[in-house]
Parts: structure tokens; C-alpha cells; sequence
């Protein structure tokens, strides 16, 4: 897992299946326009997502789910989510 | 689909569109590592912009902050001159002033974050970009072309990812950092011009002007009164000395007490 800004994260099972339904919210509250509903539902995930063990730095792995930054917002992810939001250098 | 897996899908895209690119897959490595060092030095570049944005901030923290305590002095010096008006305009900038100073601290302390981050970001890709180095080189001697593909797909992908967050950190850093000095810019036009002051609060400079007038008036007033007092301690002795009175004497003395009610 990743949480973007902040690195790599490596979560047990069940840890990851907790995941899910944050993910869920996350998703609902976008659709919605619900900045506060996504907020508590990236809050909860990230939270989550730190109680994992940090991957070493120079560990090159993709991650399996990435997370906006804490302080993202709906409208940040929509960008994210534009796809062109991205560029890799 | 989940937000989480579409980001993670899109950035994995991203690496795979760039690696499709390639015609030698090994050629990929060392075009990737080229781009990775570059993006290490964009990265040392933001942390110094963000670093002397927020030194910025804070040089006009301290100028605003004085002017606070200039503006506070001057509510003083208002009151206790008996001029309520006056305190109240002073007091009124003061709070305009405090307003921007809050802004200010605001956005000291994100600059600060910001800063804080983008140096943990790039000591990451510092450890990504090493290991990554590595692995190239070993890739290199040790498999074909097509052997090398897996494993290069993975380093790749994994060094992408971290690349396409930092490039969104940087990104973001730029951008803030372009603002704040616009910001700063005009922050420190209006404090060098003295504008600030009548731009934020009103007639601010009237105020000084106003306390100054008063100021010199109050001195002026008082050598007025010591100078009454000495005409009309000699006027006694002058009226003795010329007992039949002179028109140059008997002026000064109706003058004298004609002034006497506007002295209270």
C-alpha cells in the first residue's frame, strides 16, 4: 500500500480486508461530492494504512492500492483520477 | 472500482505505457535512471524554493509584527493624549495588521510541512534511486534481453510509482511556492512602500500625523503657558516702573488675558 506524500506500507491480510469497505466510503463519498464523508473515510484508511510496517526505501515494489494524502480532497482525487493529474518525470 | 485500486491502476499504466516505449528493454534502465536522477534534482531544487519562501515569510512576519507593536504604541499615545478617535483608528490597523500576521503564520507553518515532506520524499527517492541503480547493473551482466524483461518490469513499475508521488509532491511545491512568492511580493512592495499601512487599515499614517500635530501642539501650547506666566509675573513691576502707562505695556496684558480661557 502506499498513501501518496508518505511512502510504502505493508499490511497483514487481515489488515487489507479491514481496507475494503474504507475504500467503499471513499469511493461513495467522491461520487457524492461528500467532502465529509471522505474525509472520515481517507482518515480511517489511512490510519489504517500506517499501522503497517513501512517498506524499506529502497524496496522498488508497486503497490497493490494507493492512497490520496490525508489532505487531499474530493477535488484532488478527481484529478488523480483524470489520469492526466499523473506524470512519472 | 474502488478509488485506492483506480489509482493504483492508473499510476501502473502510466509505467507500462513508458516501458511499451521502449524497444530494448535494457534500454529502458538506463533511460529511467537518467530521468530518476533528474527528478532528484528537481526535488533538492523544491526543498530550497520552499526553504526561502518560508524565510520570506517570516522576514515579513517580523516587519508586520512591528508594525503591530508601532500601531499598539500609538493607541497609547492617543489615549493618553485624550484623543479616543485616534485610539480607535490605531487599534482598528493594529487589527487588520494582527489579520494579515495570522495569515502569515498560516502559511509559515504549511510551507513548513511542506518542506519537512519533500525532504523525507526525496531522501526516499535518494534509497529507491540507489537501489534501483544496482539492480540495473545487475540485470545488465546477468540476463538476455529477454530474460530481463520481468525483472525490469518490476524494478520499473516500483520506481515509477515512486517517481509519479513525487512528481505530484513537487508539483504541488512548485506551485505553492509560485504563489507564496507572488504573495510575498506584493507583501513586501506594500511594507516598502509604506502602503501597507493605509491600504490595510485606513488613514494609518494620518494617525502619526494627527499624534505628531498634537504633539508639537501640546509643546507649542506650553511655551505658550511658561511664556504667559513670565509676562504676567513682570507686568506688575513693569506697571510700577512705568506708573503712567505706555501702550507698549498695557497690550501685551490685554492680550495676555483675552488668551487666558483657551488655556483651560
Amino acid at each position: 500500500m502506499r498513501i501518496l506524500g508518505e511512502g510504502q506500507y505493508q499490511l497483514d491480510e487481515a489488515e487489507a480486508a479491514q481496507l475494503a469497505p474504507l475504500d467503499l466510503e471513499l469511493d461513495a463519498a467522491v461520487d457524492r461530492d461528500d467532502e465529509a464523508a471522505f474525509r472520515t473515510a481517507l482518515d480511517g484508511a489511512v490510519r489504517l494504512v500506517r499501522t503497517g510496517t513501512p517498506l524499506p526505501p529502497d524496496e522498488l515494489a508497486a503497490s497493490d492500492l494507493i492512497l490520496p494524502s490525508l489532505d487531499a480532497s474530493v477535488d484532488d482525487v478527481r484529478k488523480l483520477l483524470a489520469e492526466d493529474g499523473i506524470h512519472l518525470g | 472500482m474502488s478509488v485506492m485500486k483506480r489509482v493504483s491502476l492508473i499510476f501502473r499504466a502510466k509505467a507500462n505505457k513508458a516501458l511499451d516505449r521502449m524497444e530494448d528493454p535494457r534500454e529502458t534502465l538506463d533511460y529511467s535512471y537518467q530521468q530518476q536522477v533528474e527528478m532528484l534534482t528537481r526535488v533538492r531544487r523544491g526543498v530550497a524554493d520552499v526553504a526561502t519562501s518560508r524565510k520570506r515569510v517570516e522576514l515579513q512576519m517580523n516587519s508586520l509584527q512591528k508594525e503591530v507593536a508601532r500601531r499598539d504604541n500609538q493607541a497609547r499615545d492617543a489615549l493618553g493624549k485624550g484623543r479616543e478617535d485616534l485610539a480607535r483608528a490605531a487599534l482598528q490597523n493594529k487589527a487588520s495588521l494582527q489579520g494579515q500576521l495570522n495569515d502569515l503564520q498560516g502559511q509559515y507553518s504549511q510551507l513548513q510541512e511542506q518542506e519537512e515532506k519533500l525532504t523525507l520524499a526525496s531522501q526516499r527517492l535518494q534509497a529507491k534511486v540507489d537501489a534501483f541503480r544496482t539492480k540495473k547493473e545487475t540485470i545488465k551482466a546477468t540476463y538476455t534481453a529477454a530474460e530481463a524483461q520481468t525483472r525490469i518490469n518490476e524494478a520499473f513499475s516500483g520506481i515509477s510509482e515512486e517517481m509519479g508521488d513525487i512528481g505530484l509532491a513537487i508539483q504541488r511545491a512548485e506551485d505553492k511556492t509560485a504563489q507564496m512568492q507572488a504573495r510575498a511580493g506584493a507583501i513586501d512592495e506594500l511594507l516598502a512602500s509604506g502602503a501597507l499601512e493605509d491600504h490595510v487599515g485606513g488613514p494609518a499614517d494620518n494617525i502619526q500625523a494627527e499624534l505628531d500635530r498634537i504633539g508639537a501642539g501640546s509643546d507649542i501650547d506650553a511655551e505658550l503657558a511658561r511664556m504667559k506666566g513670565e509676562l504676567s509675573a513682570n507686568a506688575p513691576r513693569q506697571l510700577e516702573a512705568n506708573p503712567n502707562g505706555g501702550p507698549s505695556v498695557a497690550e501685551p496684558t490685554d492680550t495676555q488675558a483675552a488668551d487666558q480661557p483657551q488655556d483651560g
